[in-house]
């Protein structure tokens, strides 16, 4: 059930506070240390973050999308690895069970997630099937004497991995194509499942990502999320709304960027005068806040097509093109406009920079956004 | 025991104040607002009261406009019990506030009123004593500890140089200092929640307090801007500048 404003505004300045606070001040720690604290992690657990998109029923929220939006937004004005402490709890790692599981599934898992007591991680990519993601190779086979699925295969690039407890995984049942891959919960700890060492980034250092093998391990048939085949459907619909939260961060990362823009143009002076005074800078500042606003409008407009229940497949891929596109465009204006010191690693310009590069890769290529856009558009003639 | 915390709702700590061009006051248009810093302090102590079992119900009282309800809310988010908002558009001073918190006080009757040792749009550090007086209770101003007993409380306060502990029959009157504890984020389940606590709605007349002020504000300026320093080669050069300047 939608919020009242009074409450909504109440929640989105919570969260804004609690950015601005505690999280702003640790950006350069857990930029190099590639850890976030676990007091911090403990905090967001406590503040409810964890279970932003949970049923209330199943000790969440519960939020709208256009509300998780909002939520998205605020947390965008700091690094992207906070987020990713719970973004998969709330998105990838929690939504195929929210969409597709049984009422028993969600009793067993979501409350746990909700409150952070379990992390959880989505794993699609395998090291041949990345934007071919109905390709995966990862294969479940059934053994109904001993009512399990047999999985072996590897997953890679599995964000949180490192910490999860429980993986949502894709894995082929059928033959060839989208059509034979069904999805799983697995929990870590059955025998059989391993974890790889997390890989050095570009960015985002304090969120991981590893490999996840799996050499025939035993996953209870009442772990599969939906029937036999529906897996890639699940998934795909869990990235629609993945991808509707993943540009709410870049809008918010937008944002945060125009605002530490303005501030140094304003301050930082040369030739006498504020660097903010040349209109060279103020077309870069300009371009961004528009670029910037315009991307907002259109997760907004998405987010509330989905809450009133619209096909948002088309929207989802545009929303995510354009906003992702533009966050790249602001940080890399914003190194421009810090001169020198856009450079250097004190001023967390640069940090960003290579922060966003990600949101153009992940949750669907920019080139994929693309052809789902192109192929749903010369669908319906236009 | 019942826990009496008024919060104030004042222009937000992070917000830098414009003056209004006519020297009136501080333009206080679409200015973002929270609950004064001091009163969440007041707020948090009164959870961690009833948290350890010494308190069994808080309620948070608040004197100023309509939109003082989302201060109230915020306060119930936090873990407030319910909420009492005296509702007026009206200046109230300090005088005014602690008028009207006797009668609430009176209709309560809380063991203990902890309140904000000042508010940060006015700094005047007055409704907390001149509650204590008009109520002829004892009072604990700028408080750095508070312990609960079943008909005193124990106060260290920050005065010059140190603290001074003082031991107070209940009820009594506490003002937070800044030191007293860090106040938690509301969670987002209990701001959901917080909407179901209640929350009255009283008018100053309801109370039979007249707020009209006392005092009249004749210009409010900003600060002035602050000039350039200048060095000086050695001390002595110092005190020869101090002296010129009638300082030394
Ligand atoms: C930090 C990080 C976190 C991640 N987290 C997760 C996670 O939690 N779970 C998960 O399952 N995956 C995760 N991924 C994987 C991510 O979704 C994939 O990296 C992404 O989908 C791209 O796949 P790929 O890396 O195999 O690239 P490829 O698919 O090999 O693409 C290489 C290039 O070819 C282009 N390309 C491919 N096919 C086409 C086409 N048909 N037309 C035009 N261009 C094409 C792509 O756009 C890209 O530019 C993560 C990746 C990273 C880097
Ligand atoms: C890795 C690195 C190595 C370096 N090595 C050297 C070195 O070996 N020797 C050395 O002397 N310097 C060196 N520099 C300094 C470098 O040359 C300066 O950083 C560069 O000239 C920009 O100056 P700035 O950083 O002060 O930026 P600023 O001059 O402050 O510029 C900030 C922004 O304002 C813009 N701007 C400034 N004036 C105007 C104007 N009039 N109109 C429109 N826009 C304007 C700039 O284009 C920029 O976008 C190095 C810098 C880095 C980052």
């Amino acid at each position: 059930m939608p919020l009242d404003k009074d409450t909504y505004d109440q929640l989105i300045e919570t969260v804004s506070r609690f950015v601005t606070e505690r999280l702003r001040p640790l950006e350069g720690q857990v930029g190099d240390k590639d850890e976030i604290p676990q007091d911090v992690i403990d905090e967001m657990k406590e503040l409810g973050l964890f279970g932003l998109t949970i049923p209330e029923e199943y000790g969440g929220i519960g939020l709208t999308m256009a509300e998780e939006i909002g939520v998205a937004i605020a947390m965008g004005h700091t690094s992207p690895a906070m987020r990713s402490s719970f973004g998969t709890n709330i998105g990838i790692g929690s939504q195929g069970l929210v969409m597709a599981g049984t009422d028993e599934q969600k009793q067993k898992w979501l409350p746990r997630i909700a409150s952070g007591e379990l992390i959880t991680s989505f794993a699609l990519t395998e090291p041949d099937a990345g934007s071919d993601a109905g390709s995966v190779k990862t294969r479940a086979t059934l053994d109904e004497a001993k009512g399990v699925y047999r999985l072996n295969g590897s997953k890679r690039y599995i964000t949180n991995a490192d910490k999860a407890d429980l993986f949502t995984v894709m894995a082929r049942t059928g033959g060839e194509g989208a059509h034979g891959v069904s999805s799983f919960l697995v929990p870590r700890d059955l025998p059989g499942l391993s974890v790889g060492a997390h890989e050095k980034k570009m960015g985002q250092q304090g969120a991981h990502v590893c490999d996840v093998n799996f050499d025939d391990v035993e996953v209870p048939v009442e772990n599969r999320l939906g029937a036999e085949g529906e897996g890639f459907k699940v998934a795909m619909r869990v990235l629609d709304r993945g991808r509707l939260h993943i540009s709410g961060v870049c809008v918010g990362a937008a944002e945060r960027l125009i605002e530490d823009m303005v501030g140094y143009a304003s301050e930082r002076q040369q030739f006498g005068k504020p660097i903010s005074s040349f209109q060279m800078i103020q077309a870069q500042i300009a371009d961004s806040k528009a670029e910037c606003m315009a991307a907002r409008a259109l997760v907004e407009q998405t987010a509330r097509k989905r809450d009133a229940g619209e096909s948002i497949t088309l929207d989802c891929a545009a929303t995510k093109l354009i906003a992702s596109e533009m966050v790249g465009r602001v940080a890399d204006r914003a190194v421009q406009v810090y001169g020198g010191a856009g450079y250097i690693a004190d001023y967390g310009i640069e940090r960003f920079y290579r922060d966003v590069r990600l949101f153009r890769i992940y949750e669907g290529t920019s080139e994929i956004q693309r052809s789902i856009i192109a192929r749903e558009t010369l669908k319906t003639g236009g | 025991m019942k826990a009496l915390v008024p919060v104030k709702r004042v222009i937000d700590y992070n917000v830098k104040p414009r003056v209004k061009s006519d020297g009136s006051g501080v333009d206080l248009a679409n200015v973002k607002m929270s609950m004064n810093p001091f009163d969440e302090i007041s707020v948090e102590e009164a959870i961690r009261l009833k948290e350890a079992g010494k308190i069994e119900e808080i309620i948070a009282v608040s004197v100023g406009p309509a939109k003082a309800q989302e201060t109230l809310r915020t306060a119930l988010a936090m873990g407030a019990d319910r909420a009492i908002l005296i509702e007026t558009d009206e200046t109230v001073e300090p005088l005014a506030v602690a008028k009207l918190l006797q009668k609430v006080a009176e209709e309560e009757q809380p063991g203990l009123i902890i309140l904000g040792k000042q508010a940060i749009d006015d700094d005047a550090n007055q409704t907390g004593q001149m509650l204590a007086a008009l109520m002829d209770r004892p009072q604990g101003t700028f408080a750095n500890t508070v312990e609960l007993d079943s008909d005193s409380v124990t106060v260290k306060r920050e005065i010059d140089g140190g603290l001074e502990t003082v031991k107070l029959q209940l009820p009594a009157i506490i003002t937070t200092d800044l030191r007293l504890n860090e106040p938690r984020y509301a969670s987002l389940p209990n701001i959901m929640k917080a909407k179901k606590k209640p929350l009255d709605t009283k008018t100053p007349a309801d109370y039979g307090v007249n707020i009209a002020p006392r005092l009249t504000t004749t210009n409010v300026s900003e600060p002035p801007v602050r000039q350039a320093g200048e060095k000086v080669e050695d001390v002595d050069a110092l005190v020869t500048k101090l002296k010129a300047l009638g300082i030394a």
